[in-house]
């Protein structure tokens, strides 16, 4: 492992521009909020804020009957919320990717955030979504890059599960304690 | 309260003399029969699941072509399931984007319980106060051509709720509007020219 390697959000917005993500759809979240940023400045990228999780599936639906790729950005908390909408990529062998921020595994703070956390791999299983889990930051760029061309390529669904591990409990909760 | 619009009537008068650069989305149930049932477009994509998501569908799709007009045709408890997604799509600003929604005021497709749009929602109301360019309600055929004058042509979002009369749907639509990979495939070559599933993500 590289140490002290921090960039890798950096590296998420260059494989997205590398690999023409032209729509990206989020629930905000702080494990995602430098790269929204960068999203939002760039002009060849059209980023559509959600008021909840299972849009995301239905814009992205949208996004490739109309010739473009995108990807959702969203918790693992937001995960559940997108179940019964995740029948649609399946069922139209469309394809569809999400880059999780977890919470709810590694050192997490609040109860509530468990349940979700660790039912996280398990739902999207159950719903024919491939999972790659990711925890060392220079792996990042390769792992999103990986997940994008499986879905694209493969007409598959894929979600990318950044662990608290990797996203860093610490900061994250003092960010928390910022809101 | 008795709504006179004919659903099948409104459905085929708007998609009458179709423009190539319109794109239809439907949401579940009697919708898509009333859209397959003028015509089984290419440019048509039925939703037979993901019930809540037609509009966020079509929002994908109008902003991926710009310079294609999108219609997503719905019910009220479709669109009830999705009302997040009327905020999104003002928020957006979707330009290009409209939706029809034929409000019977009940779920037609599960017994016939009651919709909230029997009791006090106006969904006209909270399309126009997330900010929708154009938003109202429609209760007879007289209005029909105002109505297909603003979805078609006037600058988005917009969306028209027309009061209409129940309707029992029989199995009546072709078995491969239900085939999503098969629709979807086709709506994507059909919409961008090229694309057949997988070839260029």
């Amino acid at each position: 492992m590289v140490d002290n390697y921090k960039d890798w959000h950096s590296d998420i917005y260059d494989v997205l521009r590398q690999q023409n993500i032209k729509q990206v759809c989020h629930v905000p979240d702080a494990g995602h909020a430098s790269l929204i940023q960068k999203c939002e400045a760039d002009n060849g990228m059209t980023v559509v804020s959600l008021t909840t999780e299972e849009d995301g599936i239905g814009v992205l639906t949208g996004a490739w009957l109309g010739g473009q790729r995108g990807v959702l950005l969203m918790q693992s908390s937001g995960v559940g919320n997108t179940i019964n909408a995740l029948a649609m990529p399946n069922a139209c062998h469309i394809p569809f990717v999400t880059i999780v921020s977890m919470r709810g595994e590694w050192g997490e703070f609040v109860p509530w955030q468990i349940p979700m956390g660790q039912a996280t791999q398990e739902v999207f299983t159950a719903m024919g979504v491939i999972v790659i889990q990711e925890e060392r930051p220079e792996d990042v760029r390769a792992t999103v890059t990986a997940a994008i061309k499986m879905a694209f390529d493969s007409n598959q669904q894929v979600a990318v599960l950044l662990s608290q591990k990797l996203i860093g409990t610490k900061d994250f909760r003092a960010e928390e304690r910022v809101l | 309260m008795s709504a006179s619009i004919e659903r099948a009537e409104l459905v085929a008068e708007i998609l009458k003399d179709r423009s190539e650069s319109l794109l239809v989305v439907c949401g579940l149930g009697s919708s898509t029969y009333d859209v397959s049932g003028v015509e089984d477009h290419p440019k048509n994509f039925y939703l037979w699941g993901a019930m809540g998501q037609a509009l966020s569908v079509g929002l994908g799709i109008s902003i991926a072509q710009t310079d294609m007009r999108v219609l997503v045709i719905t019910g009220d408890g479709e669109m009830l399931m999705g009302l997040g997604s009327l905020s999104t799509v003002a928020n957006v600003a979707a330009h290009n984007l409209s939706v029809l929604v034929l409000d019977n005021g009940h779920y037609s497709e599960t017994g016939g319980q009651p919709t909230h749009t029997s009791g006090s929602t106006d969904l006209a109301g909270i399309a126009r106060e997330c900010g929708f360019a154009n938003s109202r309600e429609i209760t007879n055929s007289d209005e029909f051509a105002g109505a297909k004058e603003t979805l078609l042509n006037s600058s988005g979002p917009n969306l028209v709720v027309a009061k209409v009369a129940i309707k029992k749907y029989g199995a009546i639509v072709e078995p491969h509007t239900r085939k999503g990979y098969y629709t979807a495939s086709r709506f994507r070559m059909a919409s961008t020219g090229r694309g057949e599933a997988g070839l260029d993500g």
